[in-house]
């Protein structure tokens, strides 16, 4: 089993198979689309050893590759994943299938090269997750841009032109300077591999300039305060399929880049800076959650409070210190960084979910402003059925995905400091205000309006595709050990990376 | 079988009807969902009754196991599992009873709507939210965690939503259910950081370990405005009762519950009078080791409770829908249990959240049965003289009302009576000034509850029921009715022995020594239930009662002429009690206009001005302007760019030569 | 004897002046023109100068070299004007902004 190179299939089946589809040609949508979601469905299964077969004992990588690919700056194909990005590359492969099956009748024009796109997009962020490599995962990091670049300039809203540019240039910058440490720690270490970054000595004025450097990319990403605006932007014009990658998965990289590289290379760092990530995560918190509340485009306010649900991530992520410094040991770290990556997984499905139910709306009406609607669940019983339990979750109830990670984060931002307990929990009601506040004036009340009227309810591609995303959001509220027993060690190895000095 | 498995049978088997009836509600259609919902009611139902046999009537010592780990993160297990024992027994079989005789009832009253169109498979809706509902406070009670609390906590709020927003077409339906789901947030806010402070110290979420590390950190301090230093148990538990003002709808948290009176009426009686509004009175009980700790959080508590229960009695005078009545009163008599918690009287709380449940809800389902009478009319001034159309739901309204206002013998009584000998006894500050609010509400509970009654089923026919046929409901309305009047009559007699001596929540409920106001009043006062009933005749309560029954004869039977002039007399009065003492226009100036000005003002001044416009859009333009700036430079001239290129390279030769 | 410093003097002053002429010149692009040339020829005096004092050709071969770059780049530049001419119908300098940001 472990002779077959199951992440390099994982990376390059869709795109290979998405560079095929692309060659398909314009004339025969139906075959591009079957054969899309066949790569997507056998990627997906290619993915589950992964979880199936996973050494859940050690912190170090697993079903590694590595074979040199340019080697005169020593620069590896090193692929591996360990529990912190083994969930995500779940969530991925995941995700592409219900991406290309959301897809399947709205996108009249260019089908192929919609689905190529995609597929491209899918292998190319299963890469970002597994790649040890620096240069190799700046590659994917950077390759991902010009997929989605494509998909929200060509098949997007109104304004996708200047949608795309803000995106395209905000996390450009965020991400070159990232490559500058790259650089700087290659002449550091002789190689580029992100293992020998986390085991090296590094002074402190360096590491605090790396460390900047790599919030200014991840932070984009994520997205934190104040380098949100992107998304809101990028989300309204993306269209459905779109929006649900970017806000399920690519948000998820900046997350991903706090663990992978910020904590482990920059201890010394990330403790003396740790107040500027909490702060802009407890901004995210309250301050984009009531921003949240005031939008009326439903696209905007899902966005809005994606950057909110994202806030807990990075908190979870950076209690580690204060909670040393509060009660003298590390006891409840654990707690916050394994709610962050739980907090993960739940907001990928969530709001993919959430974006997927604006979709259907809005393929069937083609306005995304709420007060278009009303009593859409009179019509539509089914789709109100889903939409009320997706705000649920999106609310944080307990037994919902939602709660898992938010519950986690607040216990332990309240062992760090009690007001970042406090304004964390602020979003039990700012959460629940602005998510139920949308159900009430969309899915509630009277028939609004003689569109609303027509409207008609899911159909069977519709219906599965919210199934499935309802079935994943209450299992993993219901039992979500699995995927915490997974990132266990993994978790432990990064604290004691996260909090010994590398001076 | 053993235990474990009734009990997670008893969780499980309205889950399975609520998902059976919810999912495939259009397959099974009505007669199927509600078969099938009431059957697994009905097993839970029984089964709590074996339980409660063990529990209390066996006297086994308690059991705590757990179900399952949900998780398990940085050595703290989070799990699910059982913790039965007097107290969670007692709890499961009253919500289970009262939930099966609500699905029953429902049978009847759900029968026809007119909102919905003929397909609309509402019904079916309807029986897998109550039987949802039941699972909800099943686990909730059950639990032996504060995780599985919460869980269960937050879903009965979900379903609490769902079903006040039931007649999803009412725009004030849907308001009332936003407004109901929001405000439990807030006292959830609370409630979660009271969770976060037990994980803080404790480092567990389980009951019985909390309780074991309580003695250790008896004088912990905690620090939340630096400079200030508190006793952690009492932040600890004012926090988490503050969960429970919301839930319990304590002031200033108690908005919701008037306006939750929107959704159908066997809800109001199941969710928002028996059970579910129970669950803060429940959960400080449960959790009474800990209050027992904290001086200042039981003051709190007692003046929140006695506030509650007077202010909120004052309200229900002036309502003329017959719910609003009804939901008033249970706000007061929340503040009864609530002050009750506060006197260290918690068995006393317990007992009247027992007899409470039961009269509430009878009075609740007698309110449904005449308004289904009425055709869905709610306003008790359109009533009067329904007596002789409907016996039943008279004789069970008038016993719920003599429940209610703590008429000597009924159930309410012997509740009542005893939290209000424990908090005349209780030493706690601010026991007297509960006191005095208590006994005005006594006599107000009994003015508004008569006033009500005299109004719908006395006095004059109005022009409404002259005009239409009054009949009394269907058999599945009234049976729930007689099945419900039997405790409310009788449930105080063996009861409130066991109660005040403390030996019927031994094994849950702790008091400590000086603050053990009901043993005091079983050793002094007490001399058996008949002796209680006799001696009350003569205390202050009771006269109380008796009179504001009295006035209410008088004022709306006898000279019905007088209320208005009263009205007229002092219009300010009516003012403030007409706007509930100004809370909702407070809510809704401050927090509802506040929040979204406040959202406005971030979207506008902040993201798009400061962050778009001001850092994006001008960095942008900064770098657009100096290009035209330097553009300029740019003549096209060869000899401007060959003198420049000559006095640069001079000037480096300079430069360099220096 | 002519002292070195002349003829190094002569060479700057020849340079000057055809620094001057590019700068100053607003008319003519064939100025232009001859006026590199004579640039090139103020450098070509001091090669010559420094290769008699110092004994070494190698100074005067370069003079060569440079010459014939300099007819070549005159034909060239010739060329260029005439095309100039053609498309635009002037040779004046003032006229030849096409380079303008």
């Amino acid at each position: 089993m472990f002779g077959f190179p199951i992440l390099s299939t994982l990376i390059w089946l869709p795109i290979i198979g998405g560079l095929f589809v692309l060659f398909i040609g314009r004339d025969k949508p139906s075959l591009a689309k079957w054969l899309s979601l066949a790569i997507t469905v056998v990627t997906f299964v290619v993915s589950i050893p992964l979880w199936t077969n996973f050494d859940t004992t050690t912190a170090s990588m697993q079903f590694v590759e590595k074979t040199p690919w340019i080697s005169h700056f020593n620069i590896m194909y090193h692929l591996g994943v360990d529990g912190l990005s083994m969930p995500l590359v779940l969530l991925t492969t995941f995700t592409q299938v219900l991406v290309i099956a959301s897809a399947w009748d709205i996108i009249k024009e260019r089908v192929e090269q919609f689905m190529g796109a995609f597929l491209i997009m899918g292998g190319i962020m299963v890469g970002v997750f597994v790649a040890l490599d620096s240069i190799l995962f700046y590659v994917f990091w950077e390759a991902l841009l010009i997929p989605m670049f494509i998909v929200i300039g060509k098949w997007g809203g109104k304004d996708r032109v200047f949608a795309t540019m803000k995106f395209f240039i905000y996390t450009f910058l965020g991400s070159v300077f990232m490559l500058v440490s790259f650089i700087y720690l290659y002449f550091q270490s002789g190689s580029f591999s992100i293992l020998g970054f986390q085991s090296m000595h590094i002074g402190m004025t360096a590491q605090i300039l790396i460390f900047l450097a790599f919030l200014a990319a991840f932070a984009v990403k994520v997205p934190m305060f104040p380098v949100h605006t992107w998304l809101p932007d990028a989300h309204v014009q993306a269209p459905t399929a779109g929006s649900v990658v970017l806000a399920a998965i690519m948000l998820k990289m900046g997350g991903y880049g706090f663990v992978r590289f910020s904590l482990p290379i920059t201890p010394d760092a990330a403790m003396t800076l740790d107040w500027l990530v909490i702060g802009l995560s407890l901004v995210a918190i309250f301050y984009i959650g009531i921003v949240a509340l005031v939008q009326s485009d439903m696209k905007k306010l899902v966005a809005y409070s994606s950057i909110s649900h994202m806030g807990f991530v990075t908190l979870g992520m950076f209690l580690a210190y204060d909670i040393i410094q509060n009660t003298g040991g590390i006891q409840g770290a654990s707690l916050g960084m394994e709610g962050a990556m739980i907090q993960m997984i739940s907001h990928g499905f969530i709001s993919g979910a959430m974006f997927l139910m604006i979709g259907v709306l809005y393929d069937r009406m083609h306005t995304r402003e709420i007060s278009a609607y009303g009593g859409v669940v009179n019509k539509m019983p089914w789709f109100g059925f889903f939409a009320v339990l997706f705000a649920m979750a999106n609310a944080g109830l307990p037994g919902t995905s939602g709660f898992v990670g938010e519950f986690m984060v607040i216990l332990a931002s309240f062992k760090a400091n009690v007001w970042y307990g406090i304004v964390a929990a602020s979003t039990l009601v700012i959460g629940a205000a602005y998510t139920l506040w949308l159900i009430k004036r969309v899915y509630f009340g009277p028939v609004s309006n003689e569109n609303v009227a027509k409207l008609e309810d899911l159909n069977a591609r519709e219906f599965a595709i919210m199934g499935t995303l309802a079935v994943a959001i209450v299992l993993v509220g219901v039992f979500p050990a699995p995927i915490i027993d997974v990132m266990h060690t993994s978790v432990a190895n990064l604290l004691v990376q996260a909090t010994t000095s590398k001076l | 079988m053993a235990l474990k498995f009734i009990l997670t049978l008893i969780l499980l088997s309205p889950l399975f009807g609520a998902v059976a009836a919810g999912l495939f509600g259009r397959r099974i259609g009505r007669r199927g969902a509600h078969t099938i919902t009431i059957f697994g009611v009905a097993v839970s139902t029984l089964l709590s009754a074996y339980v409660f046999y063990l529990f209390v009537l066996e006297g086994r010592s308690p059991f705590n196991d757990s179900l399952y780990t949900w998780l398990v993160s940085d050595g703290i297990k989070f799990e699910l599992g059982f913790m039965i024992d007097s107290l969670s027994a007692t709890m499961m079989l009253v919500v289970t009873f009262v939930s099966l005789m609500v699905h029953i009832y429902t049978v009847g009253y759900m029968d026809h709507d007119d909102d919905y169109g003929p397909n609309n498979p509402y019904y079916q809706r309807f029986f897998s939210y109550i039987s949802l509902f039941t699972f909800s406070m099943l686990s909730l009670v059950m639990a032996n965690n504060f995780l599985q609390l919460f869980f269960g906590w937050e879903a009965v709020g979900l379903v609490s939503y769902l079903l006040i927003g039931f007649y999803m077409k009412r725009e004030s339906a849907i308001q009332a259910n936003l407004k109901a789901f929001l405000v439990n947030r807030v006292g959830d806010f609370g409630f979660i950081l009271g969770i976060a402070v037990v994980v803080m110290y404790f480092n567990t979420l389980d009951y019985n370990e909390f309780f074991a590390g309580l003695a250790a950190h008896k004088n912990t301090m905690i620090t939340i405005i630096p400079g200030v230093e508190w006793s952690m148990i009492t932040v600890l538990a004012i926090m988490l009762f503050i969960g429970a003002m919301g839930k319990s709808a304590q002031m200033p948290l108690h908005v919701w519950l008037p306006e939750s009176m929107e959704g159908p009426t066997p809800i109001s009686a199941l969710i928002h009078a028996a059970t579910m509004v129970t669950a803060g009175i429940f959960m400080v009980a449960r959790l009474s080791p800990a209050y027992e700790m904290s001086e200042a959080a039981l003051s709190f508590i007692m003046i929140i409770g006695a506030l509650t229960a007077f202010m909120m009695g004052l309200l229900g005078i002036i309502q003329d829908d017959i719910k609003r009545v009804v939901a008033y009163s249970t706000l007061s008599q929340l503040g009864y249990m609530t002050a009750a918690l506060g006197a260290s009287a918690y068995a006393a709380g317990m007992f009247h959240v027992l007899t409470h449940a039961f009269f509430k809800a009878l009075l609740f389902l007698a309110a449904g049965s005449v308004i289904l009478a009425m055709h869905h009319i709610q306003d008790i001034r359109q009533m009067g003289g329904l007596k002789k159309y409907m016996p039943i739901t008279y004789w069970s309204m008038l016993i719920g009302s003599l429940a209610l206002i703590g008429f000597p013998g009924f159930s309410g009584f012997f509740s009542k009576d005893s939290i209000l000998l424990a908090v005349s006894e209780s030493d706690t500050y601010g026991a007297s000034f509960a006191m005095v609010l208590l006994l005005i509400a006594v006599f107000v509970t009994a003015f508004y509850s008569f006033r009500m009654f005299f109004l719908v089923f006395h006095g004059k026919e109005s022009e409404y029921v002259k005009a239409h046929e009054i009949k009394e409901s269907p058999g599945v309305v009234t049976w729930p009715l007689i099945a419900l009047s039997i405790p409310a009559l009788m449930m105080g007699w063996p009861l409130i022995g066991p109660i005040l001596s403390g030996t019927y929540f031994a094994d849950a409920i702790q008091v400590t020594g000086e603050h053990d106001v009901l043993g005091r009043i079983y050793e002094g006062q007490y001399h058996g239930a008949f002796n209680m009933v006799i001696h009350s005749l003569t205390t202050l309560p009771v006269i109380l009662a008796l009179s504001g029954v009295f006035l209410a004869w008088l004022l709306y039977i006898k000279k019905p002429e007088i209320p208005g002039k009263i009205k007229k007399a002092c219009p300010r009065g009516f003012y403030v009690l007409d706007n509930a003492f100004g809370f909702d226009r407070l809510n809704e100036i401050v927090f509802v206009d506040g929040m979204r000005k406040l959202g406005s003002f971030f979207t506008n001044s902040i993201d798009i001005k400061m962050i778009d416009t001001g850092m994006v859009r001008n960095t942008f333009m900064s770098v657009a302007h100096s290009a035209a700036a330097l553009k300029t430079a740019q003549t096209g001239y060869l000899y401007h760019y060959a003198f420049v290129m000559i006095f640069g390279l001079l000037a480096m030769l300079a430069w360099v030569l220096w | 004897m002519i002292a070195l410093s002349d003829y190094l003097i002569f060479g700057a002053v020849l340079f000057t002046i055809s620094m001057a002429g590019i700068f100053l010149n607003r008319k003519n692009i064939i100025i232009l023109l001859m006026s590199i040339e004579l640039l090139l020829l103020a450098v070509n005096t001091n090669f010559v100068a420094f290769s008699y004092y110092l004994n070494d050709v190698t100074g005067q071969i370069f003079v060569f070299f440079i010459l014939t770059v300099a007819a070549a780049e005159a034909a060239i530049g010739l060329a260029i004007i005439v095309l100039v001419f053609r498309n635009r119908k002037s040779i004046n300098v003032d006229d030849l902004d096409s380079l303008k940001g």
